[in-house]
């Protein structure tokens, strides 16, 4: 098998290495050819891990294939680590990767940087399986830091257009604040543990669980919290968290198709990945399970409220990321790691779907992307209306779809948790569930429904895009309907993933329901009876209300609550202040220490202030030097006196 | 009677004027000169007090072979002198200050 492990990566960064380097001579078909065969090669043996260890029951394969370097007994490998999760992992990226690849096909086609493009995301595709399949935390971070480049590189694909430039610059700062963070953790875990390799860290744990340490003097903190805090922090970059989501909603400058992968499927939730698989760590440690909790449930709701104000059609789909994002970190919180990555899953399906939905709309609509430009779309795009309806359903959380199954059980896995911070969290989730179904059907019937208020030349031109942008969404919307349906029960109650995830027994939310769990089917008839439902139906009844039956509603709502309005169109301030405080104030303090410290300090004491102490030394000391004999002679008879009465009183 | 001590003393006291006039002197070469051979002068007076002292004549015939340099070196001097002053048209010690870097 360690063949197949080693073609999984490599075969992505082949066809990227070929695409990237090559990308000026060869053609455009050579491209895609090269990145959609490596990846396709890549999710077919995903598949074949996936049935050798879930059917087949191969044991966890954790083996180190090269040594880097080994430094004072510490040694930094590269290895692959594959059991049920990261069989899941690789499946998942894989899929959405390679529907991304067919679709970039044509939502790319008139692009001069085709094959750049290409090159681009099958080189995210490696960084991705690099990082998921990491059996040590510096692999992880190489993973880590590979797909923060490529999305760097991604957002900033338009390259000439200066909002993307500020977006990924803004998307890399903000997280280089998390790997900060995520550095530190790692950093820590060395330090304590001594070996960065899992299996090493997992396994010495228990014996680190009472551990103390001082951070400042007379404040002694438990490492586990520190270590999970801080590489928490690092998840808060990656996969959006508040305060560090800011970058996310920017990223929709770059192109749909890698919206889609890396900004809703795929590399965002690597945070929450490596949250469920430091598992062992976390249980460890009540306070960070907490913060954690309280983090997730703030960006579930929160961000939720922001996707009700916009207008661009990508936006509102980042929001409702951001939002769901914040479902998965409070399923961690709650000790429920198999909820998250269950939803994980299920949200990668159904949010790459309204992406590539989105982006089809977008070129159906000549790269228009407001909202209140559209309206009506369904006769012109079906496919594209038919898919994009299921995904909405499955965001929401319609009994048996997808979404369903995942949102549900973190719901009802946070209402039974004990976790500080639950009884808040279960607040925000239920009600983000209310909120979640509100914007996402008004961005539906916005954009599906009603008259068209596009003008009459886009309008002529409006038709469904063609098979590759299409079968890509089609293939997306079956599992986005029925994964949920035949996974929940292996995944959350049937120990699936119970080797490479550890809870606490007393923390154990999802052994206690899965007393309760009588089957799929079951599950979703009992969903019928729950708030969220009801909570879910109110919400798009709601959004079907203002926005299609009366739109004076939603003026009047901007007017009347014209305060409101205003805080969530700027986005809670924290864009501006992040501009006020971090952008300008250390603009100041650079310019300052520019001033100050370079130009005063160093320029004009250290440099320039030598040059002139020796200037006025030679000034002074030029003065010695009269030319005039008697001073000499002078200066001859004092020396000679000075030495004679040395040695006379020697 | 006069003691060794009254003999050094005057020594000194010779030697110390013609180290002044060696440096406070800003007027003329010839001085100059002159404050050396009073500087010579001087120490001979303290070879004689110790060779009388210390009844020894090695110092009186010291005393001989310096006068006799000290002429030597005068005519020297004088000779420079008057080269320089053909040369320079001057012998006033402030406009001799070329000897600086």
């Amino acid at each position: 098998m360690e063949q197949v492990y080693l073609a999984i990566v490599l075969a992505p960064l082949l066809g990227a290495a070929v695409a990237g380097l090559f990308c000026r001579v060869i053609h455009r078909s050579v491209a895609h050819w090269v990145t959609i065969i490596g990846v396709a090669v890549s999710f077919l043996l995903s598949l074949v891990v996936l049935n050798h260890h879930v059917v087949g029951g191969a044991p966890t394969y954790n083996e180190s294939l090269y040594t880097w370097m080994e430094v004072e007994g510490v040694r930094m490998e590269i290895g692959f680590l594959v059991d049920h999760l990261t069989a899941v992992m690789i499946s998942v990226v894989t899929f959405v990767s390679l529907m991304v690849h067919i679709y970039t096909v044509g939502y790319m086609h008139d692009d001069d940087g085709y094959n750049r493009f290409f090159s681009y995301i099958s080189l995210f595709t490696f960084s991705m399986l690099m990082l998921v399949m990491a059996n040590n935390f510096l692999q992880l971070f190489f993973g880590w830091e590979a797909v923060g480049l490529v999305s760097y590189l991604l957002i900033g694909f338009w390259f000439k257009k200066p909002t993307a430039i500020y977006a990924n610059l803004k998307a890399f700062l903000v997280n280089r604040v998390g790997d900060f963070g995520f550095l530190l953790g790692i950093a820590a875990v060395l330090m304590y543990f001594n070996s960065l390799d899992y299996a090493d860290v997992f396994a010495a744990a228990p014996m680190m669980a009472d551990l103390t340490m001082q951070i400042w003097p007379g404040a002694d903190w438990l490492v586990m919290s520190v270590i999970c805090i801080l590489l928490f922090i690092g998840a808060m970059g990656k996969s959006a968290q508040v305060p560090l989501h800011v970058w996310l909603p920017d990223s929709m400058e770059g192109p749909t198709p890698i919206s889609a992968l890396i900004h809703a499927a795929t590399m965002v939730t690597a945070g929450i990945f490596m949250v469920a698989r430091m598992s062992p760590l976390f249980e460890y440690s009540e306070t960070a399970l907490s913060v954690v909790l309280v983090i997730g449930a703030i960006t579930a709701l929160f961000m939720g409220f922001l996707g009700i104000v916009q207008n661009d059609i990508k936006r509102v789909v980042a929001y409702s990321t951001l939002s769901q994002l914040g479902y998965m970190t409070v399923a961690l919180g709650a000790s429920a790691y198999s909820a998250a990555i269950f939803h994980l899953m299920t949200h990668a399906f159904f949010k790459a779907l309204l992406f590539l939905g989105a982006g089809s709309v977008i070129i159906a609509m000549h790269h228009e992307q407001d909202i209140r430009k559209m309206g009506g779309l369904r006769k012109y795009l079906p496919i594209t209306w038919i898919t994009f309806l299921v995904g909405t359903l499955a965001l929401i959380g319609t009994p048996f779809f997808s979404g369903f199954y995942s949102k549900d059980s973190i719901i009802e896995a946070v209402h039974m948790s004990h976790t500080p911070g639950a009884g808040f969290a279960y607040f925000c989730v239920i009600l983000g569930v209310f909120v979640t179904a509100f914007y996402s059907f008004r961005l539906y019937f916005l954009v599906f429904h009603g008259e068209g208020r596009m003008d009459d030349e886009t309008r002529a031109h409006l038709h469904e895009p063609p098979p590759v942008v299409t079968v890509p969404l089609i293939l997306l919307a079956i599992p986005s309907v029925f994964i949920g349906y035949f996974t929940i029960e292996p995944m959350l109650f049937g120990g699936f993933l119970s080797d490479a995830i550890q809870v606490a027994p007393d923390r154990d939310v999802l052994d206690y329901l899965s007393h309760h769990f009588h089957g799929a089917a079951g599950f979703a008839l009992h969903g019928f009876t729950g708030p969220a439902f009801w909570l879910a139906l109110s919400g798009s009844v709601a959004a079907w209300f203002i926005y299609m039956k009366r739109p004076d509603i939603a003026d009047q709502a901007v007017e009347r609550a014209g305060g409101l309005y205003r805080l969530l169109l700027n986005k809670y301030g924290f864009d501006d202040f992040n501009q006020i405080v971090f952008a300008d104030g250390s603009r100041k303090l650079g310019g300052f220490l520019a001033r100050f410290g370079d130009a005063g300090l160093i320029d004009g004491v250290m440099v320039n202030g030598s040059a002139k102490a020796v200037g006025w030394f030679a000034s002074v000391a030029r003065n010695v030097q009269s030319g005039y004999l008697y001073h000499y002679a002078f200066a001859m008879i004092l020396g000679l006196l000075g030495l004679l009465s040395w040695l006379v009183i020697q | 009677m006069i003691t060794l001590a009254d003999y050094l003393v005057l020594s000194a006291i010779l030697f110390c004027l013609s180290v002044a006039g060696i440096f406070i002197n800003r007027k003329n070469v010839l001085i100059l000169l002159m404050s050396i051979e009073l500087m010579l002068l001087a120490v001979n007076f303290n070879f004689i007090a110790f060779a009388r002292y210390l009844d020894d004549t090695a110092g009186e015939v010291f005393v001989f072979f310096v006068l006799t340099v000290a002429a030597a070196e005068a005519a020297i001097g004088l000779a420079i002198l008057v080269v320089l002053f053909r040369n320079r048209g001057t012998i006033n010690v402030t406009d001799l200050d070329t000897m600086k870097g």
